[in-house]
């Protein structure tokens, strides 16, 4: 496996009073889709909101690309090539579409070619420019939190639960975006639930349960393994399979 | 990266849009017609609706950074009332020794003097909520309970100041001499300093709906009101941009608070707490961190008072209460509600 582009070794997080991760190690290898699967309330959305140092990790370390993270303030992290598309979006309702992507784009205005790449894969974003983006479905939505998490190039694409309650045609254009993205060698951290939608795209994949990781692998060997699948993720399987895009 | 604004699509900035929910810009006028036959006097109402926008105007301009200090950071600023106080007492540093361009009657002097004096009191504020919120805010972020007792503390600290430096008693501030009186339009009479204050507070809200809406950095206070978090995620310092929107609120609280002392045309150490409850009223009857709410709630608190103050003066106090809660039941979150996280 080629090296790593941002590693987690023993974190834990505490919020507030409640200890929720308890010492996750997690690799994300450069290049590649890594897949964070595990059952409600296992830590996923903590962990990644420890790597943006929205939470502080109050033991262990996160490095990324060669730099230790773990103190830097949110800012400081985002500046130093991780895009973060939270769980619930995060969008700006109050703001259009075009001003919504003007922000991501820390270095003026978004590129004339990148955007027209991402109108390629979401044509809504297009149609709807100068619209609030509080106007928009929630796919929609989910598309523009995306959109502004690539807007410019990032080495680290962190995304938190992009299908929750999207229906299945809209999951099939996230899919296209994700495989778009894949070939434009964007390393990504996905958390998922739904491991249909993920067991094509996937490189590697670490599942999480009670604030560990408890399986990391390669994404094949997860998905040929259908006792280990029964045993890891047993019950949010059953309760995607009719999500089959 | 040569691709500019140009190549975007529809990359033209809207202009300064009106909110698309117009139904609470309409209460304005209508609460002024409701009061035309209540008054029954045309040229006392229009006096009174004149009076009422140019005390809006300067409610507007003490109002509008608390509202946007609020919509960033959940900072609850008692204290704002201070840079109001501080402000017009500053401007007596150039209004009285410059009394002589003041009294005699040419535009240009009185407006030289009297912009001298706005300019040094808009320093002197905007340098004092820098201050203030380094050694006030900054400690007790996200402790409400904590921001209003040390925000209090610290009016309570700048009236005393203002008591020290210049001195018990009150000062008079006579208006300059081209801004006294009246034009007769028809029967009604309009002062001119009334009108004077309605240009200036449409002046500074044209101007801030323009930063908000046309500018990077306007377009970051909007996307920090509705999601702070989101926008460090970004990649921008939220922090920097609250202490940038602290300071620029504190000058303009300023500027009102000279244009309040000239309307006036007395000071007192305890104006910047007096006039703290309307402009509490209008930044919750506006929708906490809305610019635009903040605007259309000041116009509606003060024409309310005034005319309530000329139809039953005993309740004039009341009346604003009443429409604030007359407005909150019809929208709880106030006027234009700020979607949150
Ligand atoms: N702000 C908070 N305060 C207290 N506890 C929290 C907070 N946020 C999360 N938790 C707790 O931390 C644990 C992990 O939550 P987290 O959101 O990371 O799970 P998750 O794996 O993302 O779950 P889901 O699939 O439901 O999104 C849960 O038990 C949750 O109740
Ligand atoms: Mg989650």
């Amino acid at each position: 496996m080629s090296e790593a582009l941002l590693r987690l070794a023993g974190v834990h997080t505490h919020i507030g009073q409640y200890h929720i991760l308890q010492g996750v190690d997690l690799t994300v290898p450069k290049g590649g889709l890594t897949v964070l699967l595990g059952r409600n309330g296992a830590g996923k959305t903590t962990t990644l909101r420890t790597i943006m140092g929205l939470w502080h990790a109050s033991r262990g370390s996160v490095s990324f690309d060669g730099q230790d993270i773990t103190r830097r303030a949110t800012p400081d992290i985002s500046c130093a090539g991780i895009a973060y598309v939270p769980e619930n979006m995060g969008i700006f309702s109050d703001l259009t579409v075009r001003e919504n992507l003007v922000l991501a784009a820390r270095r003026g205005e978004p590129e004339r070619a990148r955007l027209d790449w991402i109108f390629g894969f979401f044509p809504a974003l297009k149609k709807f420019w100068n619209q609030a983006a509080g106007t928009l479905s929630g796919g929609q939505k989910q598309m523009l939190a995306i959109a502004r998490a690539i807007v410019e190039p990032r080495k680290l694409l962190l995304v938190d639960e992009p299908t929750k309650g999207l229906a299945p045609a809209i999951v099939q254009s996230l899919i296209n975006a994700f495989r778009e993205l894949k070939s434009t060698e964007t390393t990504i951290l996905l958390v998922e639930q739904n491991f249909n939608f993920v067991r094509s795209l996937g490189d590697s994949v670490a599942v999480m349960d009670d604030g560990r990781i408890v399986y990391s692998g390669p994404m094949a060997e997860l998905a040929e393994d259908r006792h280990l699948q029964q045993r890891l993720l047993g019950l949010s399987l059953d309760a995607h399979q009719q999500r089959l895009p | 990266m040569s691709t500019t604004v140009q190549t975007i699509p529809a990359a033209e900035a809207p202009l300064p849009k009106l909110p698309a929910d117009y139904k609470p810009l309409l209460l304005v006028p209508a609460l002024a017609l409701l009061a035309l036959p209540l008054i029954g006097d045309f040229p006392a109402w229009v006096t009174l609706t004149v009076a009422g926008l140019a005390m809006g105007m300067m409610i507007f301009l003490m109002a509008s950074g608390l509202t946007l200090v609020f919509g960033l950071m959940d900072v609850l600023n008692f204290g704002h009332g201070a840079f109001v106080a501080v402000g017009a007492f500053t401007a007596t540093f150039v209004l009285l020794p410059m009394q002589n361009w003041l009294q005699v009657d040419s535009v240009v002097m009185n407006l030289a003097a009297l912009g001298l004096a706005i300019l040094l009191a808009m320093v002197v504020t905007g340098c004092l909520g820098w201050i203030f919120e380094r050694v006030i805010i900054m400690p007790v972020y996200g402790q409400h309970l904590k921001q209003i007792l040390i925000t209090m503390g610290g009016l309570i600290v700048a009236e005393q100041l203002i008591h020290v430096v210049w001195g018990p008693d009150q000062i008079p501030l006579p208006l300059p001499a081209s801004f006294r009186g009246a034009i007769i339009l028809g029967e009604a009479a309009v002062e001119k300093y009334r009108l004077i204050a309605v240009a200036v507070g449409l002046a500074v809200f044209i101007a801030m709906s323009l930063v908000l809406n046309r500018t990077k950095i306007g377009l970051l206070i909007r996307a920090g009101v509705e999601n702070g978090e989101m926008v460090e995620a970004l990649g921008y310092r939220i922090r920097r941009l609250f202490v940038g929107v602290f300071v620029a609120g504190s000058a303009l609280a300023g500027l009102g608070g000279v244009m309040w002392g000239l309307y006036k045309e007395v000071l007192t150490a305890a104006m910047g707490s007096e006039i703290m409850v309307p402009v509490f009223i209008v930044i919750i009857i506006g929708g906490l961190g809305s610019v635009g709410g903040c605007f259309i709630g000041a116009l509606l608190v003060a024409l309310m008072a005034n005319y309530t103050g000329f139809l039953v003066p005993k309740v004039a106090l009341a009346s604003n209460i009443l429409l604030m809660v007359a407005i909150l039941l019809w929208r709880p979150q106030g006027l234009y509600p700020v979607a949150k996280r």
